[in-house]
């Protein structure tokens, strides 16, 4: 074991935190936005949005991939034209990683943010307007804080999520040592190599930070019922 | 201090239609479930718009459709209390008081402690509006509205989730508290009950349409119209046919009677409270008096109510007589009923 951990190349580690954060910031103001937008629309367009913002939960991971790699390709317009005017390339880089990273992980922030934001009474929105508070401060103190467990909660799983993200990051970013190699990517081509040691330490690693990760969802969504009665048991 | 409400909006299978004036009376909407009474609440704190019409509050016009006027309701200086009591879940007793003291209001703290005295919350302002009871949700509520300082305060079915003992409580406590609030009162029920206890002003909505609007006392003595009467709780009403100036018969009864008002055509039906009824024990053929049948007999702790027929009228209407009990053990037992009652001219409402 001490051998494996001596011969161990860690880029994989913090390449998956660096793009399970990043992919998380994104997808939580996104989720939230996008959520309340919509919440806001029209029934027939409503269910057509959310369809859109489900659909990469349900597809295969390596389907999702490969439409990105189509929108994104440098062959392609939109690929052509980040890279030509902001020398952006999306393919085989880290900015692929947290781009399939974010696009798998991100129904569920959204799923969690409309089921917290669907949850509230409109009676409290209703009596903040009629107690003369702005929107803005309906939103921060009376929304936010009451939506806080759901939000969190959709937050964490989104990180877990983008953290054990395989399929689509291969698709889109590839795998290529100190770079898009993420820890389940590792783990993928350590065991075809046949490094059973490796992928075994990478397995380890994920273990431990799903159970950590699973203990405080429960320690956040916890926290923030104490303040209502809710079926326990 | 008034508030003119002239309203219509189109509802789901009916069209709400309203108009009345409230001049620093405590006013009440009586109607049945679904008449559109709660709407005509949330029109006037904005919550919902109307299709068209006028609402002004002491001068400000709240909503004009012509004028294209329709004030926020955060600006409308407008207090609802919600049937449900809407308390911020996340924030303590103080905060729910706190965030709705106006910015002009420089000493917060001296506001938050007076409202906690005067509404008898000492001891809970550190809870959470989970940890208390019905009634002390209630009181912060109030609380909340009268922190705030509006022109009118709307009550929404304010007791209707409450038990019966409660409710009777609270109904005393609401009233002490707002003796001292110099605004309008607006209460919406279903209860005819608390809105005599309540309200000074009635108005009385049927389906949307507004029916009647007048002074309480006086709408519960001559409701003029069969849906009023209905409303107001009454249980004997008639199809009637005119035979005279101050003779009618009573189809649905099948029984004549003598009125004290004149009957005018517009006179479709009569009716009579079922405790205006009075068993009869002298002369038989005396006017509006007439033998009756005895078909069933509810108790309530301290009335019962009869349901009877016209003697020998088996297609007749029932009939419905109400007594305390106290009275009616005195002279009579379940085995020794009266054989006859009257509807005394005087009680008798004539409806259109």
């Amino acid at each position: 074991m001490e051998q494996i951990i001596n011969k161990i190349d860690w880029s994989p580690l913090f390449i998956s935190i660096k793009t399970g954060i990043v992919a998380t910031i994104l997808a939580f103001f996104l989720g939230i936005y996008l959520a309340r937008l919509v919440m806001m629309t029209k029934d027939k367009v409503k269910w057509l949005l959310d369809g859109i913002f489900t659909l990469p939960l349900v597809l295969p991971p390596t389907v999702a991939g490969f439409l990105l790699l189509l929108l994104f390709s440098v062959r392609r317009p939109l690929g052509a034209y980040l890279y030509i005017n902001f020398n952006i390339k999306i393919v085989q880089t880290w900015a692929g990683c947290v781009i399939a990273a974010f696009a798998i992980a991100f129904p569920l922030m959204y799923r969690n943010a409309r089921g917290a934001f669907e949850q509230i009474d409109v009676n409290l929105i209703y009596a903040g307007r009629t107690l003369g508070l702005s929107e803005f401060k309906i939103f921060w103190k009376i929304i936010l804080p009451s939506a806080k467990p759901g939000l969190l909660s959709g937050m964490v799983l989104t990180f877990a999520r983008a953290l054990g993200e395989y399929g689509a990051t291969t698709m889109l970013a590839g795998n290529i040592l100190g770079k898009t190699r993420t820890i389940s990517v590792s783990i993928a081509s350590e065991a075809a190599a046949g490094n059973y040691g490796k992928a075994g330490f990478w397995v380890i690693v994920i273990v431990i930070l799903s159970f950590i990760i699973v203990v405080s969802i429960n320690f956040l969504t916890g926290k923030g019922m104490k303040n209502s009665r809710r079926w326990s048991g | 201090m008034t508030l003119e409400v002239s309203i219509k909006k189109r509802l789901k299978g009916f069209s709400l239609e309203t108009e009345f004036q409230a001049n620093g009376e405590y006013m009440g909407i009586l109607g049945a479930s679904g008449s559109g009474k709660s709407m005509t609440l949330r029109c006037i704190a904005g919550i919902e718009k109307p299709s068209s019409g006028k609402i002004v509050l002491n001068g400000r016009t709240l909503f004009d459709s012509e004028e294209k006027i329709n004030i926020a309701p955060r600006n409308r200086k407008v207090g609802y209390l919600f049937q449900n009591y809407a308390l911020f879940p996340t924030m303590r007793v103080k905060d729910n008081i706190k965030i709705a003291i106006g910015k002009k209001n420089a000493d917060k703290q001296k506001v938050i402690r007076n409202l906690i005295e005067r509404l008898q919350l000492d001891g809970l302002e550190e809870r959470y509006p989970c940890e208390l009871s019905g009634g002390q949700q209630q009181r912060v509520a109030l609380a909340r509205i009268l922190a705030n300082e509006p022109d009118v305060i709307l009550l929404d079915e304010p007791f209707s989730a409450l038990d019966s003992y409660l409710k009777e409580v609270l109904q005393k406590e609401v009233l002490e508290i707002l003796k001292d609030y110099h605004g309008e009162v607006l209460m919406v029920s279903h209860s005819r009950d608390e809105l005599y206890r309540f309200c000074e002003k009635l108005t009385v909505l049927g389906h949307g349409q507004q029916l009647l609007t007048g002074a309480t006392k006086q709408i519960f003595k001559n409701p003029v119209k069969y849906q009023v009467c209905k409303l107001t709780g009454c249980k004997n009403v008639s199809k009637i046919k005119k035979i005279s100036s101050h003779t009618l018969y009573a189809e649905d009864w099948k029984i004549v009677l003598k009125t004290e008002l004149e009957i005018s055509e517009r006179i479709q039906y009569v009716g009579i409270r079922a405790h205006d009824l009075v068993p009869w024990n002298g002369e038989r053929e005396r006017e509006n008096v007439f033998p009756v049948n005895y078909f069933s007999s509810v108790y309530t702790p301290f009335e019962i109510e009869f349901i009877v027929k016209k003697a020998g009228e088996e297609q007749g209407e029932e009939i419905w007589w109400k007594i305390s009990q106290q009275s009616f053990f005195q002279i009579y037992s379940e085995e020794t009923l009266p054989e006859y009652m009257s509807m005394p001219k005087q009680f008798l409402m004539l409806l259109e």
